[in-house]
């Protein structure tokens, strides 16, 4: 408890001493989020599946008010640091949502987060309904510490058919092929990809697929591993060598570094199409669902699995991105919280209405048995393809920023930007990031 | 009677009893002071934001002391502290020497001139960011090739965009306070030097100039000290990037702090930019403040 308090002062002190120079950067919690109060709290992301979430704790309160749950949204980036500090200062809400790897693990070191390997053995029911694949990334040395809560996110080639008709193409199934593509669409006056490189991490899908394509699932594996040296891998020097080769040839949009993706530049340029492909995380059907509705609707929009390097190692089935987002339940919260919370993760949480909802909304469940379900769907298209590409993965690597801690994950986006940029050389790419190894 | 103007005399010879200024010290010190002792402390310190704190020596200072991406965030802070200060400091003179005259128009004119102060800087980073869009922004919008620049994307002028918004939104305020300074000069000295034959010019350079003197350093300190704390603005429009071209250090503390969770050396970042900022102040005022005798009215 003294530690608690010496943290919490702490904190308080850091956030008043940089709100000196950071004056306008924030507002507090909503103060009934606080841990002390006793309905269970949970915080939410605004976005895609913010409807979906809404619908399914409006469906919960409603059965059952005497474990309500209280329901707040943050965008994704203020998200982010906003729940670390308010788990850091004790003030955080029953229900942590995340995305697993290391962000994840250094709540796990707090001992911030609850230990759920005796609820999951408990109630069998809870485990059979995910993809196993996607379950284990919630898994930290043996232990369950976070469940699923969403779709599967993995990250796709998404292609504008008009264009490849009018210019006579077909989708890239090699690397080569896609360097081929590149002088035909800008002969055709068409950017041939549009990336959102103000908003940084698109950049990373490039790494993350060609790395994997490269040098197998290996390379990043033991960079998370932090193994000395990971990063010297010849697998991402030369990954690296083939974004500054994609650069050179003119591949991305004009101007791409000042397209940011949370604004959903990047998607509207493909749909408008003033860019052929893009590679984007499985979440953007859904918004180009709402704004680009008979683009969608019309069968316009085209996707595939990223291309195979010749002589490389990994697996073309193999994908990256995220594999869902997850639920963890704050340790410090109260006893009636934490079982107001345990309740709903196993009867509130994938009812047949919210499995439906979040299909309807152009998202893949990352439960089991739902082939029927998505076939019916009017999206069954691109739901199916996205369905069976995470279920039939050998293997399934989580977005680098989020398996990486997050000094790593910061170091590595600034530094890949640059590589983007050509203000610096794969070699230096390296050997900045092999110092960041272990910190 | 005679007792209470005894007591207003001791009053006024001993100036307002010191109890006056209680509160606001009591803010300081709780707001500024304590703070700011315990980023000393945590800078000595090992935290990630979540667990326990651990000391940790000059561990956080020598990587911080080390770092280049240090570097690189002073001299961009510098950077932009020098040509903020540049492009602001002659237009909100002259802006605020304009305004301050007493025709309608111009009173017109200095209200439109306001309004970029009552934006937030968030409001205002989010409609540049748009507006500089190089594919759905205001170039490619109005067809004019010359705007659909890669304003934030280009290493090199991301820079000058970034002062220019700045500018953008400061120099209303600043404005202001000029305004208000010329409003004070007396209007016996400009009569003297039209008696005197002296133009609108040499008037400008030899009244106007030296009588805000103290203006021009109120002023001069607001922005010079203010650019050490250019962040929200910044870190909306450019998030730092690309790379690390608008990297500023109170953006380089925020950023190392709260996403690479490294609280020890955000705080010794901290303590460097409380220091330069002090340092810079006490320059400024040094500057100007020498001679505090000189009166700044008629007759000087």
């Amino acid at each position: 408890m003294v530690k608690l308090t010496l943290r919490s002062a702490a904190m308080a002190v850091t956030a008043a001493a940089m709100s000196i120079s950071l004056a306008a950067c924030g507002s507090g919690g909503p103060s009934s989020a606080s841990a002390s109060s006793d309905s269970a709290t949970m915080w939410g992301l605004t976005g895609g599946n913010q409807p979906v979430l809404q619908k399914s704790i409006d469906a919960w309160n409603k059965a059952h008010p005497d474990e309500s749950i209280k329901l707040d949204f943050f965008a994704n980036d203020a998200y982010k640091t906003k729940v670390r500090t308010a788990v850091g200062a004790g003030q955080g809400p029953t229900f942590i949502y995340g995305w697993g790897g290391g962000v994840l693990k250094s709540y796990v070191d707090a001992g911030q987060v609850a230990d759920l390997s005796d609820f999951i053995a408990s109630n069998p029911d809870v485990k059979s309904r995910y993809l196993p694949s996607v379950l284990k990334n919630g898994v930290i040395d043996g232990k369950t510490y976070a469940l699923p809560n969403n779709n599967v996110q993995p990250v796709v080639l998404y292609f504008n058919k008009d264009v490849f008709d009018k210019i006579g193409a077909q989708a890239p199934k090699t690397w080569d092929d896609l360097m081929a593509l590149v002088p035909k669409f800008k002969a055709a006056g068409i950017a041939p990809f549009s990336l959102g490189g103000q908003s940084k991490w698109p950049d990373l899908m490039w790494l993350e697929y060609l790395v994997e394509r490269i040098g197998g699932p290996e390379v990043f594996a033991n960079i998370a591993a932090n193994k000395p040296n990971a990063w010297s891998d010849p697998a991402v020097k030369e990954a690296l060598t083939k974004i500054q080769d994609l650069v050179d040839a003119g591949g991305f949009v004009n101007g791409f570094s000042s397209i940011a993706a949370d604004s959903n530049a990047d998607q509207a340029l493909l749909y408008t199409g003033k860019a052929a492909m893009i590679l984007q995380g499985g979440w953007i059907y859904q918004s180009m669902k709402t704004d680009a509705a008979d683009f969608v609707k019309n069968g316009k929009l085209g996707f595939t699995a990223f291309p195979s390097v010749s002589g490389g190692k990994g697996d073309p089935a193999n994908i990256v991105g995220n594999p869902s987002n997850f639920w963890s339940i704050s340790s410090k919260a109260t006893d009636s919280q934490k079982k107001a919370a345990l309740d709903y993760v196993k009867s509130g949480m994938f009812t047949d209405a919210d499995t439906q909802a979040l299909i309807d909304s152009g998202a893949v469940p990352v439960t089991t048995g739902i082939e029927s379900k998505l076939a019916a769907s009017p999206d069954k298209d691109f739901l199916s393809y996205l369905y069976g590409m995470a279920k039939n993965a050998p293997t399934f690597t989580l977005s680098w920023d989020q398996a990486l801690s997050p000094a790593q994950g910061d170091a590595m986006l600034a530094n890949l930007d640059q590589i983007f940029l050509k203000k610096i050389s794969p070699d230096q790419f390296v050997s900045t990031m092999n110092a960041t190894i272990g910190k | 009677m005679s007792v209470s103007s005894a007591s207003s005399r001791r009053v006024l010879e001993r100036g307002p009893s010191g109890w006056l200024a209680a509160p606001a010290l009591f803010f300081f010190l709780l707001f500024a002071i304590i703070p700011l002792a315990g980023v000393f402390f945590l800078s000595f310190t090992k935290w990630d934001g979540l667990g326990e704190i651990k000391l940790d020596g000059f561990s956080s200072w020598t990587t911080v002391l080390t770092d280049p991406v240090t570097g690189n965030a002073l001299w961009v802070t510098a950077k932009i502290m020098f040509f903020s200060f540049i492009v602001q400091a002659p237009i909100s003179l002259l802006l605020g020497v304009f305004t301050s005259a007493s025709q309608k128009y111009r009173a017109v004119l200095a209200v439109l001139y306001f309004v970029p102060l009552l934006l937030s800087s968030a409001a205002v980073a989010i409609a540049y960011k748009a507006l500089l869009d190089p594919n759905f922004g205001l170039g490619p919008g109005l067809g004019i090739p010359f705007l659909a620049q890669d304003w934030l994307g280009n290493s090199d002028l991301v820079l000058f965009v970034v002062v220019f918004v700045i500018a953008w939104q400061f120099v209303p305020f600043h404005t202001l306070i000029y305004q208000g300074g010329v409003r004070q000069i007396p209007a016996s000295l400009y009569e003297a030097a039209q008696i005197d034959g002296a133009g609108r010019v040499q008037q400008f350079f030899a009244i106007t100039l030296p009588q805000l003197k103290y203006t021009i350093i109120t002023s001069s300190t607001l922005m010079v000290v203010g650019s050490l704390a250019y962040f929200d603005l910044v870190f909306v429009l450019t998030g730092g990037g690309p790379g690390y071209s608008t990297r500023l250090l109170p953006l380089h503390m925020y950023l190392t702090g709260f996403k690479a969770n490294d609280m020890g050396a955000a705080s010794a970042l901290g303590v460097i930019l409380v220091v330069i900022g002090l340092a810079l102040a006490l320059i400024l005022q040094r500057l100007g403040g020498k001679n505090r005798n000189a009166s700044q009215l008629e007759g000087a």
